[in-house]
């Protein structure tokens, strides 16, 4: 019996009280909300807006995501300039096509092909970016520690904030609105806003591009090798450099493409968008399992819900006033649970050897 | 031998003849230290503004008015006056780490600044302690100047908001009848305290307040919180005293929410410039705006106009680059009036004097109006006005 008591790990104990404490907390605000509260409750429609709304988002978060699980897959780094990708894709395209096009009127002439011309040139910008940011910056520290990259990551992600700042200022620059956007579509008896409808549609045609380009294509298939070992790699032939260019290259025009997308939903574009939805699809690449590709887009997708869904479900039943604003903290306390109670993240990556 | 005793003489007594020269003209009694000027370096004063960022417009426009107010007195003492500015960022952090660069320099007589509230608290704090003095052209925070959170250090010639959360309340139930109202702030203590006014003032005058909402500045989808608030109501007119990008982005997706189409929306100075107008697009056309009453109609501000545009090539672009010309003036009559000269131009200013000297500014004629400071450093001649977006420009309505 003693000796039982003396096994008992107290840190075990300690935590397995908080993850209790956490599933009482939200359950308890849940019902509450649902259940107990008179007056001033959500219809049907308002949580189908709610979720709506977040996986919009949580489909942007995805995409960004990808570039850090893609880039954390192959070289173990945490690459922090990838906002900065986004950003500048998104802010060069804004400024040097969208706003042409759209006040020459062609952009509501021909909608697509506009969206098309615009998107593709934010991804050859953020693809350029993230190209000479690998070679100027990242390169030449492949074999140094890993904590110089991450640091070296910081630096270029503050040079391009202010790089940008500096080649196009620091006010806010308006996104056009498309005129076939404007409005709402009714899909099996749920008004949804166009603009959500796209980004929802074009970040699963993306996702699902990518995963059968990480997966059935040659290319795809030496960034996989590359991810598993790198010397290995080399031996079997594949130019390691070229890949690793390559996949800063995919996540990138990944950033790209979203940027545009976001552009499209919040029609405003600032040298410093890229700060937060970097921040956030960093969470949502550690909550779905940091390296792996479902993971990144489970992972945005679960965040974007959580951050609409639960203020309004659990903070406002637990009586916090002014729940929105709280978002963020739930979205962070997600990144902490999830690095103490499972650090593989929801998916988890599979290895065919454990690496350190 | 004689020569040496002579020598070792005339040396003793020249620099007892020194000390005693610089003792007589200027010793330091100040009880929280003195700034010293030697004869040829000019009197520096620091200027904390948000001049990096979406809400630029706002800060520069107000280091305008400082340099403004410099160039129009010349000099003063016969020193020149440099400014040295730093950037408030229009956060916590910005307004800590600009007022902490500005203490580490002890030539630096005084602060403007801060552009933004939430700025001005921690950097309150730090001038205060620190033995500085500043006057915030743009911080309108009613807490800052609340009895039990003031700091010693801090005056305005900002409107204190409980003014003009009061206008815009009365004018939303007199000139337009609205009877339900929701407020929106981002937790800054402008904003939080604008929008707490509001719905106070909102509140007594006979209106219901449906909801209560806070929003972080940086998010992005604001279309949850408003979904919670028309759920909750909906309301009729909607306030949002926040800064830009939140500030248009709810001006953009509050019409995509079921239940808003048709509300009347309103936000206060934080968004009165022209990147807003520019960010928000036609979704802002109709919406009104409250902010100070720049119809100064004085002399002195036609000037101040004119020297705006020669100099910087634009109309002003925020409401309170008067305000920041006022808060300059009142620094340098503080400095005229309690600087100790000494024969060869050395200027000596104690700062315990410069702060009695600010807080005892009384009567003084400013372009904003007639200047006195209270004992918790409200100095401002408040006058608001509401205007309304027309054209892509904001027209003055009211009063």
């Amino acid at each position: 019996m003693s000796q039982r008591f003396k096994d008992i790990d107290y840190i075990g104990v300690v935590l397995w009280l908080f993850r209790t404490a956490i599933v009482v907390v939200v359950l308890w605000g849940t019902i509450s909300k649902l259940f107990l509260e008179q007056g001033n409750a959500y219809t049907t429609i308002d949580w189908i807006d709610f979720l709506i709304a977040g996986l919009s988002q949580g489909s942007l978060y995805a995409l960004i995501a990808l570039g850090y699980t893609l880039v954390y897959g192959v070289l173990f780094m945490i690459n922090f300039a990838h906002g900065e990708f986004f950003m500048s894709g998104t802010m060069t395209a804004t400024i040097f096509v969208a706003l042409p096009l759209s006040s020459s009127g062609f952009l509501d002439a021909n909608p697509i092909l506009g969206m098309l011309i615009i998107i593709i040139v934010a991804m050859l910008v953020s693809v350029g970016v993230a190209l000479l940011t690998e070679r100027v910056a990242y390169r030449p520290l492949r074999r140094a520690p890993r904590l110089v990259p991450l640091i070296t990551a910081i630096g270029a992600s503050f040079f391009w904030q202010y790089f940008f700042r500096g080649l196009y200022g620091s006010t806010l620059i308006p996104f056009p609105e498309l005129q076939v956007l404007v409005g709402k579509w009714t899909v099996f008896g749920i008004e949804i806003l166009k603009t959500r409808a796209v980004v929802m549609v074009a970040s699963v045609i993306m996702l699902i591009g990518l995963y059968i380009f990480i997966m059935r294509t040659k290319t795809g298939t030496a960034i996989r090798a590359v991810a598993e070992d790198k010397d290995i790699a080399a031996l079997m032939g594949i130019d390691v450099d070229r890949t690793i260019s390559i996949t800063f290259a995919t996540g990138a025009a990944m950033a790209g493409a979203a940027g545009i997308l976001y552009g499209m939903v919040f029609r405003q574009v600032h040298f410093f968008m890229g700060f937060v939805p970097g921040i956030k699809a960093f969470t949502a690449a550690v909550l779905g399992g940091i390296g792996s590709i479902p993971g990144a887009a489970l992972g945005g997708l679960f965040l974007g819900l959580i951050e609409a869904v639960g203020p309004p479900l659990f903070l406002e039943g637990l009586g916090i006033p002014g729940a929105h604003q709280l978002k963020d903290v739930i979205a962070f306390t997600m990144l902490v649970l999830v690095l103490i109670f499972r650090p593989q993240g929801i998916v988890g990556e599979r290895l065919a050897e454990k690496k350190a | 031998m004689k020569r040496t005793i002579f020598l070792v003489l005339i040396s003793i007594l020249m620099v007892m003849g020194l000390a005693a020269c610089g003792g007589q003209a200027l010793e330091c009694t100040d009880a929280i230290g003195c700034v010293e000027i030697a004869p040829d370096d000019p009197i520096l004063i620091a200027s904390s503004l948000v001049i990096s960022g979406p809400n630029t417009d706002l800060g520069l426009d107000s280091q305008y008015g400082v340099e403004i107010a410099i160039d129009f007195r010349g000099e003063l003492l016969g020193h020149a006056i440099e400014l040295q500015p730093e950037d408030d960022g229009c956060n916590a952090e910005g307004g800590q780490t600009s007022a902490t660069k500005i203490v580490s320099n002890p030539q630096i007589i005084a602060m403007v600044g801060t552009s933004c509230s939430g700025a001005g608290v921690p950097a309150a704090k730090i001038i205060s302690d620190n033995g500085y003095a500043m006057v915030s052209p743009s911080n309108t925070a009613p807490a800052l100047t609340d009895p039990e959170l003031h700091e010693a250090g801090y005056l305005r010639t900002a409107h204190n908001d409980k003014v003009q959360g009061r206008a815009m309340a009365e004018y939303a139930i007199n000139e337009l009848g609205v009877t339900k109202a929701a407020a929106i702030h981002d937790g800054d203590p402008y904003t939080e305290g604008l929008a707490s006014v509001f719905s106070e003032a909102f509140q007594e005058l006979g209106g219901e307040m449906v909801a209560f909402e806070a929003i972080d500045a940086n998010a992005d989808d604001v279309i949850a919180p408003l979904t919670t608030i028309a759920a909750a109501g909906p309301p009729e007119f909607l306030y949002y005293p926040v800064f830009i990008p939140l500030g248009s982005l709810i001006t953009k997706q509050a019409q995509e929410v079921d239940g808003l189409d048709g509300v009347i929306l309103a936000a206060a100075d934080g968004v009165q410039s022209p990147s807003f107008l520019e960010a928000a697009g036609d979704a802002a056309e109709g919406m009104y705006v409250s902010g100070p009453d720049l119809g100064f109609g004085n002399e002195t501000y036609d000037k101040f106009l004119a020297a705006y545009q020669e100099k910087y090539g634009t109309e002003p672009t925020a409401p309170f680059h008067a305000h920041a010309f006022d808060a300059t003036n009142m620094i340098l009559d503080a400095i005229e009036k309690v600087a100790q000269q000494a024969d060869d131009g050395t200027l000596l200013i104690g700062r315990q004097d410069l702060r009695d000297a600010l807080f005892a500014t009384s009567g003084m004629t400013g372009i904003t109006g007639t200047i006195t400071c209270d004992q918790y450093g409200d100095c401002a001649d408040p006058k608001i006005a509401v205007s309304q977006v027309q054209g892509a420009d904001f027209v003055k309505i009211w009063p």
